[in-house]
């Protein structure tokens, strides 16, 4: 019998050593590069060309963030990402809100309110889910010239709040799902009518899910390079494109500590949201997971 | 007018009738109990009465006017779920002035209402709490809570007992059942459980395959079920059905009866000479458990009390009876017997048949003879 537990208690803790060890070597495979970007960020040029990659730095300091944020060059204006990092605030925003508040409305009726031919609608939206950014460029651009938001905020933000519509639907219908029908019945008899019953019953049920909705969005909204770069120009453009843009400058010196301190502020935003409601994104993607 | 009048009413899905033409009708201050097994349509009669699902055919009025096309809050009715629906971010004081908001009660009334519907439930603690943070039976009361405070004109409960313990169940039961006799309200209850159904209604209708199979008061459909599925449906344990060939005897009938060695012919004074056209063939004679007991030695042998001695192959005890199960023409025979005259299986007991009450089945149209 103490035999047993002993070999049980060894597999154990073999077990666990590997386990802890993959997880250790995983963090580091993936911090590495942070703490790359972060030291050479803080260093200056002169320690770089000189040190090795991975030292700390000996005088760290922080001329390079401020050159990134308001000096370094992007093309031919040489104002930093200041000015685009707030482009990118004006159309996140917005497109984050909107996607987000029209997916739960499509969830909620395609859950309590079912009509004819309403799975058959969510199965199309859902088509939305796999057609690549590079399918809907041309036509996107002629109804953006035929809305006459071409090259505008508004532009952007139609572009994004569409693309975004079939996931921020999927989230909502599938959390929506697990709400039991006869709260809905129980709010029309108290005499509530849709709206009413959407926003006294159901939002305040779904937080969870307005949060993963949220994190899903704005990452894939602030890190997207590809509709900004083509939907937008000049002034108007992505901190994304500045970036390609400011690490691209050929002229002169290439700063490594420069180009590391705007990676990171191009970052930072969605780091920023993941931290802050990064725990009840893992719990609301998990929520509505086992009905469908 | 009745307070509720179902007329003919049908409902189809997709080509498949769930309910072939259903008429009811009470009064008001009646509880009318929907019964029977599920799939049976009583759940989806309850949600049309309510709106929540549309009718195919036939009309259904609340007092005196048509509903079939009212939303349900203009049908003046409150309706209390198996899950209760509580709506889980509001507390109990929100649930149940949320109904009366909507309908624009004053704030001031609203809190006289919610005050008074927490006294008569007894929940006056829990009104700031949320739902999450009670315990089933509270969730129940607040449900009814919810349903009582807009005092509407007709009450639907959905199986409102099924999700509790057999010992909650029973209570919440009485308390229901003092709830209806004080405040007279007009109540449809659907259930499952044929317990529930005897105890709370003041009218049975007893449904199976979208068919009302009988109506009536309980008294009537436990004496005299219409059809083989009532009497089984109804009473706990079930009556007793047993294949028996009819027989002339003196200037009536009898239906024989074999049990071990020994054959009996009991006649059928309940029949009325409707056995007649039944003679030399087989019909199912039904008797209820308490109307076979342990033979009483004086008085009470009448010409419908029939005895017969009979094996006895198992017993239960239940603690104020013992079932008895005795063979008889091949099937067993279940018979209430008090405990001290109960004998042990394997022996011999004399057995008295109250034949008053037994009833006698057609067994290929499974409806009654007499």
């Amino acid at each position: 019998m103490a035999e047993l537990f002993q070999t049980r208690n060894t597999g154990h803790t073999i077990g666990r050593v590997i386990v802890y060890g993959l997880l250790v070597l995983v963090c580091f495979y993936y911090l590495m590069p942070l703490f790359v970007m972060v030291t050479t960020s803080l260093k200056s040029l002169d320690e770089i060309r000189a040190g090795n990659l991975l030292s700390l730095p000996q005088d760290p300091n922080l001329d390079a963030w401020g050159k990134a944020w308001s000096s370094a060059c992007t093309g031919v204006q040489c104002e930093g990402l200041a000015g685009f990092f707030w482009n990118s605030v004006s159309f996140v925003v917005p497109a984050v809100l909107i996607s987000t508040l029209i997916g739960a409305v499509n969830g909620y009726v395609l859950t309590m309110w079912r009509f004819r031919g309403s799975d058959l609608l969510f199965g199309l939206l859902m088509i939305g889910c796999f057609i690549p950014f590079q399918v809907v460029l041309l036509p996107m651009a002629r109804t953006l010239g035929a809305m006459g938001i071409a090259n505008s905020t508004a532009g952007l933000v139609f572009v994004h709040v569409v693309y975004g519509l079939a996931f921020t639907t999927l989230f909502f219908r599938n959390y929506y799902v697990t709400i039991p029908d006869e709260l809905v019945k129980a709010a029309k008899i108290d005499g509530a009518g849709f709206w009413l019953i959407f926003r006294r019953i159901i939002l305040p049920l779904s937080a969870p899910i307005i949060v993963v909705s949220i994190i899903w969005q704005f990452t894939q909204v602030w890190n997207d390079f590809l509709f900004g770069v083509v939907f937008s120009s000049g002034e108007r453009q992505p901190i994304t494109v500045a970036l390609n843009n400011l690490v691209n400058t050929s002229t002169g010196v290439k700063e490594y500590n420069v180009d590391m301190a705007a990676a990171i502020i191009a970052a930072l935003p969605t780091l920023f949201v993941y931290v802050v409601a990064g725990k009840y994104f893992v719990r609301g993607l998990t929520a509505g997971a086992v009905k469908g | 007018m009745g307070a509720l009048s179902i007329r003919d009413v049908r409902k189809s899905y997709q080509g498949t009738e769930i309910l072939k033409g259903i008429n009811l009708e009470i009064e008001k201050g009646e509880l009318l109990i929907l019964v029977g097994p599920s799939g049976c349509g009583k759940s989806t009669l309850l949600s049309m009465i309510a709106g929540l699902d549309t009718v195919t055919s036939g009309e259904i009025r609340i007092g005196d006017r048509v509903v079939n096309n009212l939303s349900p809050k203009d049908r003046d009715i409150a309706m209390v779920f198996q899950s209760y629906a509580l709506y889980p971010s509001m507390t109990v004081r929100e649930n149940i002035s949320f109904g009366l908001e909507i309908r624009k009660v004053g704030k001031a009334e609203q809190q006289k209402i919610v005050e008074r519907v927490a006294h008569t439930l007894q929940i006056g603690h829990l009104l700031d709490r949320k739902p999450s943070q009670l315990s089933g039976g509270q969730r129940q009361r607040v449900a009814m809570g919810r349903a009582i405070a807009r005092d509407p004109s007709l009450f639907l409960f959905d199986e409102p007992l099924s999700n509790l313990d057999a010992k909650l169940r029973v209570e919440m039961r009485v308390e229901i059942k003092q709830l209806h006799q004080r405040m007279g309200t007009t109540i449809v209850y659907v259930t499952h459980d044929q317990i529930e159904a005897m105890t709370l209604g003041d009218k049975i209708a007893v449904m199976k395959a979208g068919e009302v199979q009988q109506f009536g008061t309980p008294q009537q459909i436990y004496d005299n079920p219409a059809n083989l599925f009532v009497a089984g449906f109804m009473g706990s344990p079930s009556m007793n059905f047993i294949p028996a060939r009819v027989e002339a005897m003196g200037s009536g009938h009898g239906v024989r009866l074999e049990s071990g060695a020994n054959t009996y012919v009991f006649p059928a004074v309940s029949a009325n000479g409707k056995l007649k056209s039944w003679e030399g063939k087989e019909v199912v004679f039904g008797i209820r458990p308490e109307q076979i007991t342990h033979k009483v030695e004086s008085g009470l042998v009448g010409e419908h009390m029939a005895t017969a001695t009979m094996p006895i192959s198992l017993t239960e005890p239940t603690g104020p009876d013992t079932l008895v199960l005795v063979p008889v023409n091949g099937r067993e025979v279940t018979c209430r017997v008090h405990p001290a005259h109960a004998r042990a299986p394997g022996e011999n007991m004399d057995l008295m048949f109250d034949l008053s009450k037994a009833v006698y089945f057609d067994p290929a149209s499974e409806l009654r003879i007499a």
